[in-house]
């Protein structure tokens, strides 16, 4: 899926997201958590990536990856978002919940990324070719089979 | 996002729907910081029942009317949360900081 950096994209990568992860067995619960983790790496391209301009380029990709383990298959969904814009420092994301400081101490940001780490089953992010590049995995919860993303 | 503004006596009801998202989160925000800090509202109750999602820059805004309130001596209520948006919250930590009603009767209760 390509994308553009504009906030308007976000509501149709959550629709698309939705009908997937309702395709493939996802709680409402989990749905729901996998659509915001997306949405908050959107939002951290958009915002800080590229700085809130809205024309660059973002793709995403979906796809389902089957792993044998404990002497059973598991199948998770892995999304990679890729950008070109600026690199990401990942001092400066800090993930942490609002809760550890008092009400006018508290600040915001990191909440995205909180919600991405908390939400996925592993996330990781390099730096290549001059892109960003941001892997995320959902375990699925076991199933007869799953439909090809 | 769609907001509408109901005002009653002392109270001002904004009454939210829609996804709340990067796109629109900071004229949520505008709008309740405008009625603490520009019109002095005493209580700000924000009505979340046709609100379907809700994402980080939106808790954001919430947070910011909320300090809005407590700096102003004011009260900041909320009611009509769904699943998903009761899920965000609670994974920020924050629930427990605001006034949050299960509807608009109960929020308007002296």
């Amino acid at each position: 899926m390509e994308l553009r950096s504009n906030p308007e994209v976000l509501c149709v990568v959550r629709s698309a997201l939705s009908r997937l992860a309702e395709l493939l067995g996802l709680s409402d619960s989990d749905c729901h958590l996998v659509i915001l983790a997306v949405d908050e790496a959107l939002t951290n391209i958009i915002r800080h990536a590229y700085r809130g301009q809205r024309e660059r380029y973002i793709e995403a990709t979906f796809r389902l990856l089957q792993a044998a383990s404990k002497g059973s298959s598991q199948t998770s969904l892995e999304i990679v978002l890729l950008d070109d814009g600026a690199p990401v420092d990942l001092e400066k994301l800090r993930p942490r919940p609002l809760q550890e400081l008092p009400i006018e101490a508290l600040r915001p940001g990191g909440l995205g990324l909180y919600f991405i780490r908390k939400n996925m089953d592993k996330v990781e992010f390099r730096r290549r070719d001059g892109r960003n590049q941001l892997r995320l995995l959902k375990v699925l919860p076991p199933a007869e089979s799953h439909q090809a993303s | 996002m769609q907001i509408a503004i109901r005002k009653l006596d002392q109270i001002t009801i904004v009454d939210v729907s829609g996804d709340i998202d990067l796109s629109n989160s900071p004229e949520l925000r505008k709008v309740i910081l405008h009625e603490f800090r520009e019109l002095r509202i005493p209580r700000v109750v924000l009505n979340l029942s046709g609100v379907r999602y809700i994402d980080s820059s939106g808790v954001a805004s919430l947070l910011e009317g909320l300090k809005a309130s407590r700096d102003l001596k004011s009260r900041f209520m909320m009611y009509g949360l769904n699943a998903k948006v009761t899920q965000v919250l609670q994974l920020s930590k924050l629930l427990t900081f605001f006034e949050i009603f299960e509807n608009e009767e109960q929020a308007l209760k002296p």
